[in-house]
């Protein structure tokens, strides 16, 4: 089987507020987009590892993002789960072209 | 860049790795395995965690930005499988590849499992690492009896822990007295029968024979016929060097990886250093010699000078169970050619063994007081000669007696005070003069003196105390809000209201966070002090808000949420009710709920319809999720009820309607019954109001969520006017005293109800700024609900969801 990659539009770089996340919906796929300062933008599955908390309702805290229901912490930038708990949750490629954010997944 | 590769993620290795940074933190490209999941943690603080008294995340020694930020690269949960020491390089089992230029070996300890028959079954652990303290805590949750194998250090602590997770404790031990190895048989016994009065209960000189059960392990079998029920078996018999890997890399291997005195074992460019190492025929289980080993291996890795070598450590220990002070150190036996001065008091239960062979301090035990424990190891150390010293000079504690002066004053500054990490008196008033140091925490952190088995602290805070003197305060001492900051609530308080800080951001700033971000523990505090110190100038920092408080919504385990829409008192009418029933059809919400505030709770609501459903609702927030005045539940009172004496429905109505959305420390509940059968339950509420002829009686402190509390009372009133004035007092007194996430049933018992008395009942004056205070801040109220109907803004930023095509 052969993966398919896309890149979706996911809206106007002012459409998302710095230090704030936002859900993305794509077909199935939900993901939370965060923006972190004015061009760091990172995308992660809007999914907590542990019980699917949706991590775009989180604090962030620097490039962490705290789950809502549980409080894991998880590094937007990487995905990875932060010890004690452990994990990852899925990061997909993010960038701004123009006055565009897009999303590859 | 020379490449350094370090195998066992433990204490040893990784303090040897901080000894290399300390040193140069150039010339070395570090890569680090560990198989266990975590960063480098204290092992030996987790009795502490077993018995509650810490959290996992308390005992990381460095945490996984440490790494970043030294650039080092670490494996952590992949195990090094394969070692070529004749290509250098190391092979994990997840496949990583890392060539070396050194390669040390850290990999520690196993923990000796009895081979006896059963010993594999569900239920039978060992206590080493974390995942056995987790699985003890849950086992914990679902079993009841617990049996340790093994009454040493390690056995005991296991025993104490499992005790505070409420389990029934039996201590099997093949000896006929516990901690053989460290102890004398009178210490021991005394000993046993402190354990004894704490809940243990020991099986002496039993041999196990067999584990029984099916598939989880179900009770003992022991050599003399006897037998034991057990739920969970933890053996804690000894320890074994873990030396398969170094084997099967063909270093030169005894009872242990062995190295001479540069920590250099058989193969080239090859060190070991920790539990897994054999030096001149001696394998350590305590840090402090192992830490004495990293020492030396970065002196000699870095090459900075030739270093003298290591020459061995004279052990000592201390066991870590609270209530109990033991200390062993040396030869403590009798011999033919030994000595020794005894004290032993069994009334006071203190017991003082010093043994001496050829007037020189040789060995000691104590039990009950080991406050002279520091001065008698300088001494086997030094070996200094005692025939001129008298019983004071050699166990001062003696003499001190009741008049209790820190032995540390007494101390010379060449002394060990923390025997783990090696630190001297010295070193530590020279820090503290130096540095300015002003907290334990402090002192820790630049000497390393408490970072290990923590029990020198009470000595390091006498040391700070008499090195500053005047400047020594306990508020130094308290708690931190969080690991992000040293200062604690009050100070925070302090500096917002004398600064008059109004940003989050600024608050951190000012005050030198250590992780400038902050987090969900210390941000949504300061956001609340903010509030609170500033009610007319602070701007609210949504960012700072756990997610409920943020879209005024609970939420759900499915990440949909609730929607409880106000009722004063818990009263509501057809018209609300045919609102509440229509909304609930448009939006299809899973379910209508009455809950246990006396509201309705409407379901299952996602987040992009929460706007809309408030305004078709067009009903205020109930604030089920706010830190925040919450319900005023009532009963049914006078006009219905044939006992009622007053109309505790209207004085809940009018409570509610002037304290809603005041923001709290936390959530703030409250009831009105109209009598003292109470079926509002005004008992367990932060403010409970309770209707008498002609009078209220005013509860506070009650609480009945995780920390059942009944309410105390406050005062009785004759008017409504009084009653409403001394619950604005009440809460406003709270809300400037109570730290962030401090329930009024916690607060109150660390203030004391005669100091809330003598505040609000008989100081007049107090009561009324308070007042006036409180009505500042209810000034500032604006509906939520309403307030993101209007603005386009919030609902865009922090309720839209994107869809894309
Ligand atoms: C909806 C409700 C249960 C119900 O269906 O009846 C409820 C639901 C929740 N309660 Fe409660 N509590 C509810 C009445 C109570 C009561 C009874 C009462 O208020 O009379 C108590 C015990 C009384 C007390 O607090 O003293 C109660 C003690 C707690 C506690 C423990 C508080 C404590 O100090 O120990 C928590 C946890 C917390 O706040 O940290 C909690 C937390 C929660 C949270 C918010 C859990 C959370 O953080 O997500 C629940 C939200 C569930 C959801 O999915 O919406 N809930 N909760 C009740 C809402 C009342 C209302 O109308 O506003
Ligand atoms: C409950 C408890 C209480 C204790 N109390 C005290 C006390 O009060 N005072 C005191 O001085 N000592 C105490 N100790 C002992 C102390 O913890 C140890 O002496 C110390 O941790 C040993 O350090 P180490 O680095 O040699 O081994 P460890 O800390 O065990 O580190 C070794 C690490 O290497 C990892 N490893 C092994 N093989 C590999 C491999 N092939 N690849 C990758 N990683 C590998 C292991 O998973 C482990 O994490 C206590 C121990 C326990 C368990
Ligand atoms: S008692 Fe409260 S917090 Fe616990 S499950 Fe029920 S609603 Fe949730
Ligand atoms: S679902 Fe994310 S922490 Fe539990």
């Amino acid at each position: 089987m052969q993966e398919t990659v896309y890149k979706v539009f996911a809206g106007p770089v002012e459409d998302f507020p710095i230090k704030i996340s936002k859900e993305v919906v794509t077909g199935n796929l939900k993901l939370a987009v965060f923006r972190l300062s004015e061009d760091e933008f990172y995308t992660i599955k809007n999914e907590c590892p542990h019980k699917k908390g949706p991590l775009v309702e989180g604090m962030i805290s620097g490039r962490h993002v705290f789950c809502p229901l549980h409080n894991w912490k998880i590094d937007v930038t990487d995905g990875q789960v932060q010890a004690p708990d452990e994990g990852c949750v899925q990061t997909y490629r993010t960038e701004v072209i123009g006055k565009n954010v897009f999303v590859t997944i | 860049m020379k490449k350094l590769v370090l195998i066992g993620n433990g204490m040893a290795g990784v303090r040897t790795i901080e000894e290399i940074l300390k040193k140069d933190t150039e010339s070395w490209e570090i890569t680090i395995f560990g198989s266990e999941p975590y960063p480098n943690y204290n092992r030996i603080l987790l009795s502490s965690v077993l018995q509650g008294d810490s959290s996992v995340d308390d005992i990381v020694l460095n945490d996984f930005d440490w790494y970043k930020k030294h650039d080092i690269i670490l494996h952590a949960g992949d195990e090094v499988q394969r070692v070529d020491t004749e290509k250098q390089v190391v092979y994990s089992s997840k496949g990583v590849e890392a060539s070396y230029d050194k390669l040390i070996f850290a990999t520690g300890s196993d923990p000796f499992m009895l081979p006896v028959d059963g010993a594999d079954k569900e239920g039978v652990i060992a206590f080493r690492d974390i995942k056995d303290c987790e699985e003890m805590i849950s086992t914990s949750k679902k079993y009841k009896k617990a049996v340790v194998i093994g009454g040493g250090l390690l056995g005991l602590e296991a025993a104490r822990g499992l005790l505070n997770l409420n389990m029934e404790v039996d201590v099997v031990h093949i000896h006929n007295y516990l901690m053989e190895r460290q102890l004398d048989e009178p210490a021991a016994g005394m000993l046993q029968e402190e354990l004894e009065k704490q809940g243990m209960n020991f099986l002496m000189e039993k041999e196990t024979l067999k584990i029984r059960g099916k598939k989880r392990a179900s009770g003992l079998l022991f050599k003399d016929g006897s037998s034991v029920e057990a739920d969970l078996v933890v053996m804690a018999v000894g320890i074994k060097p873990n030396v398969s890997l170094a084997r099967e890399t063909g270093l030169e291997v005894e009872r242990a990886i062995v190295v001479d005195d540069y920590m250099q074992t058989s193969a080239p460019n090859v060190y070991a250093v920790g539990e897994c190492v054999q030096h001149r025929e001696m394998v350590y289980g305590l840090v402090a010699p192992l830490y004495e080993q990293g020492k030396v291996l970065a002196e000699h890795i870095t090459g900075e000078k030739e270093p003298k070598g290591y020459e061995g450590t004279l052990l000592y220990t201390q066991l870590k169970v609270s209530g109990v002070d033991v200390f062993s150190a040396g030869e403590f036996t009798d011999k033919a050619d030994t000595k020794a001065i005894r004290v032993h008091d069994e009334f006071e239960g203190l017991y003082k063994k010093v043994v001496v062979r050829n007037n020189k301090v040789i060995g000691s035990v104590l039990f009950g007081d080991t406050s002279d424990s520091p001065r008698l190891l300088d001494m086997m150390k030094s070996g200094q000669d005692i025939s001129e010293m008298n019983k004071v000079a050699i166990l001062p504690s003696e003499e001190r007696g009741e008049n209790l002066e820190s032995p540390v004053i007494a101390m010379a500054d060449t002394e060990t005070i923390c025997g783990c990490n090696g630190v001297c008196k010295g070193d530590i008033t020279a820090a503290i003069k130096d540095q300015e140091l002003s907290s334990v925490q402090e002192v820790t952190q630049n000497t390393n003196a408490g970072r290990s088995c923590g029990g020198c602290k009470p000595l390091v805070s006498d040391l700070l105390e008499h090195t500053l003197g005047e400047a020594f305060s306990e508020a130094d001492q308290k708690q931190p809000v969080c690991a992000c900051t040293t200062h604690t609530h009050e100070e925070v308080q302090a500096e917002i209201k004398e600064k008059k800080l109004t940003l989050v951001r600024e608050v951190m700033n000012v005050m030198g966070w250590e992780n400038e971000e902050g987090c969900p523990s210390c941000r949504p505090a300061i956001n609340y002090y903010i509030g609170l110190f500033w009610p007319e100038e602070a701007e609210d920092d949504a960012n700072s808000r756990f997610i409920n408080e943020r879209v005024h919504a609970n939420i759900q385990n499915d990440g949909t949420f609730s929607v409880v829409p106000r009722m004063y008192g818990g009263v509501t009418n057809p018209e609300e009710l045919r609102k509440i029933a229509d909304t609930a059809d448009k939006y299809n919400v899973k379910m209508v709920k009455v809950t246990g505030g006396q509201r309705l709770d409407l379901l299952g609501v996602n987040k992009e319809d929460l706007p809309k459903i408030w305004e078709d609702l067009d009903m205020p927030s109930g604030h089920a999720y706010g830190k925040a005045v919450r319900t005023v539940k009532t009963c049914v009172g006078q006009d219905f009820c044939r006992f009622g004496t007053q109309d505790s429905i209207q004085m809940g109505i009018d409570i509610e309607k002037k304290f809603q959305g005041l923001q709290t420390p936390h959530k703030v509940k409250m009831a009105v019954s109209a009598c003292p059968r109470n079926c509002a339950e005004s008992g367990i509420k932060d403010i409970g109001v309770v209707g008498l002829q002609g009078a209220w009686e005013m509860y506070v402190g009650g609480n009945g969520g995780v920390d059942l509390r009944g309410g105390d009372l406050l005062c009785t009133v004759h008017t409504d006017e009084e009653l409403m004035e001394m619950i604005g007092a009440y809460m406003q007194y709270y809300r400037e005293t109570a730290r962030y996430l401090e329930r009024t049933s916690h607060w109150l018992e660390r203030v004391g109800l005669d100091h809330v008395k003598s505040i609000l009942v008989d100081d007049v004056e107090q009561r009324r700024e308070l007042n006036s205070r409180v009505e500042t801040a209810l000034s500032t109220f604006n509906e939520p609900w309403q307030q993101i109907i209007e603005s386009g803004k919030i609902k865009q930023d922090y309720f839209e969801v994107k869809a894309t095509s």
